[in-house]
């Protein structure tokens, strides 16, 4: 039995900050042989496997994570219809252009502060940083308001201090914002493209953002050494983490990311939900731009939602990170009232590992040679 | 934002319908239709090999590679007929007739001791030697009345399968 121990090791050597799925999923393959004497019949039969296979084309639980769910529409009534075009026309007539000049005059502010601070407060880093600060909450502050962000917040105000991080589900983009506004957190996130990046790479920068891509393994290992000094720094913002890596639709939480767990540090949670009364906020990014996205919220009546502030929590004796990760994505879950599935939000990038598969012909080959031998 | 359901008008239903032999029902095929829609994520009107190796339970299944030859590139009908094998009213004929045709790859109509390896090999992987595979094959179709050398038929499997309960059933969620 060489072999086996030998495929076991080299996979798991590639993919060592992957989540391990077998960790999460329930043990015991469906493909069972009966006990006893192998028969011609059990060995031709192979349609527990084919049930799967067709299972999973028919229906999966990781699909449903990332599909977006429109509500169901309302308003094709006689008596509604007439109403809802009147809708139709505030929003998109009134609602969207004076929302426009609202982030218009938000941006103007924004950059006539921000630039001036920027370049004339070079030498007083302290004041330069806590003006900056403030900007960017008030630049996030007319963000929320060109959707009519309604959004409620339960709980204690982060404090900020050395050796905390703040974990969230993700959605959106807009989860940042909305957290922004509030607090200004400095985010570890996925470098985008178009006029996203710039603004990563310039504005958010001043807050001690982090930005990496996820395709790079390379980024990953700067990222965790960036993560590890900034939390460590007393005069830092508190770091936010969106561990599952990924946007969810807001009905499923996929698995989190260790590297939050293992700073450390205290892990506060901070669970997202939405109401969808007026517009779907997953942001589907194979979909639609961000932009569109954007233009989206924005020419719905309003976006509404819960952010709550849990109860920080710390690595207990003896527990891994990985149970750690499991035991704050329970708690985000109960709170915002979120399925569990037991996948690995990059499986949306990539595919499985071999891993998996192997496990499956292991128990197989297994139970085959056991019942030879059984004669 | 279009709503998928309403691109099927009764007339396709009823053709997809009759294309499976009524295997499934109309809410059924208008669910398949949805999920054939979301997973054919280009609009091309079938789904491609890249496509279904996406939804990562499928890509786990050691027979996954097998199958892909088989439902790579089906239009909508077809997929319906390969899926009404898992139907709950399918005949055990029809659904040993699946199996028949996942061990039969090049589709001659008759099942070699390789063909058969074969569907082991991937169902075992490392964990097994080709000297184990062979030597349980062998002792297997020999106490069943073959040799090496017989090839098996549609007819031999029904045989084989007899009427011992095959669970072969999916149910096709409808929401």
């Amino acid at each position: 039995m060489d072999t086996p121990g030998n495929l076991k090791t080299s996979s798991s050597e590639f993919d060592l900050d992957r989540p391990n799925i077998e960790d999460y999923l329930p043990s015991g393959s469906s493909i069972q042989e009966p006990h006893g004497k192998l028969r011609l019949r059990d060995l031709l039969d192979i349609s527990p496997t084919l049930t799967e296979a067709a299972g999973a084309i028919v229906d999966d639980s990781f699909t449903r994570c990332f599909k977006s769910n429109p509500p169901e529409p309302w308003n094709w009534n006689v008596y509604l219809f007439p109403l809802w075009c009147c809708g139709v026309v505030i929003r998109y007539g009134i609602l969207f252009p004076v929302r426009v000049l609202v982030l218009a005059i938000g941006w103007i502010i924004f950059l006539a502060s921000y630039i001036p601070v920027h370049i004339l407060l070079k030498g007083q880093d302290k004041l330069r940083k806590k003006i900056e600060r403030c900007l960017v909450e008030l630049i996030c502050m007319f963000f929320v308001a060109s959707w009519t962000g309604v959004v409620k917040y339960h709980g204690p105000r982060p404090s900020m201090r050395p050796k905390q991080v703040f974990v969230a589900n993700h959605t959106s983009m807009i989860d940042f914002i909305i957290l922004e506004q509030m607090t200004p957190f400095a985010v570890i996130m996925q470098k985008h493209p178009g006029w996203v990046g710039l603004l990563q790479s310039t504005i958010l920068e001043s807050v001690g953002c982090i930005w990496f891509n996820r395709s790079e393994a390379k980024d990953r290992e700067i990222v965790a050494k960036k993560l590890r000094d900034h939390v460590r720094g007393a005069d830092n913002n508190p770091v936010l983490i969106f561990p599952e890596g990924t946007c969810v639709n807001n009905h499923y939480t996929v698995m989190f990311k260790k590297g939050a767990f293992e700073l450390d540090s205290t892990v506060c949670p901070i669970a997202i939900k939405y109401n969808k009364i007026f517009v779907d906020a997953f942001w589907n990014s194979r979909k639609q731009s961000f932009t569109m996205h954007l233009l989206q919220l924005m020419t719905s009546w309003a976006v509404v939602c819960d952010v709550w502030y849990l109860e920080p929590q710390n690595l207990r004796p003896g527990e891994t990170p990985i149970e750690f990760a499991e035991r704050v994505r329970d708690i985000i879950s109960v709170r915002a009232g979120l399925k569990k599935v037991p996948w690995d939000g990059y499986l949306k990038y990539s595919r499985p590992s071999p891993k998996h598969r192997e496990r499956k012909q292991q128990s197989f080959a297994e139970s085959v040679l056991r019942s030879l031998e059984e004669k | 934002m279009g709503n998928a359901s309403s691109m099927l008008t009764q007339y396709d239903i009823e053709e997809v319908k009759q294309h499976c032999d009524n295997l499934f029902s109309q809410q059924e095929i208008v669910s398949l239709y949805q999920r054939f829609c979301q997973l054919d994520r280009n609009a091309k009107g079938f789904i491609s090999a890249d496509e279904f190796l996406s939804v990562p339970e499928f890509a786990m299944n050691p027979l996954s590679q097998r199958l892909l030859k088989m439902v790579d590139g089906l239009n909508f009908k077809d997929f319906v007929a390969f899926l009404s094998a898992f139907s709950a009213k399918a005949s055990v004929e029809h659904k040993i007739g699946l199996i028949f045709r996942v061990y039969d790859s090049d589709g001659n109509g008759k099942i070699s001791f390789n063909d058969i390896l074969e569907v082991l090999r991937d169902l075992s992987g490392a964990f097994m030697s080709d000297e184990e595979r062979e030597k349980v094959l062998s002792k297997v179709l020999k106490e069943a009345g073959y040799t090496r050398e017989s090839y098996l038929t549609l007819d031999d499997f029904i045989k084989v399968f007899g009427n011992s309960g095959l669970k072969m059933e999916v149910e096709i969620p409808i929401d």
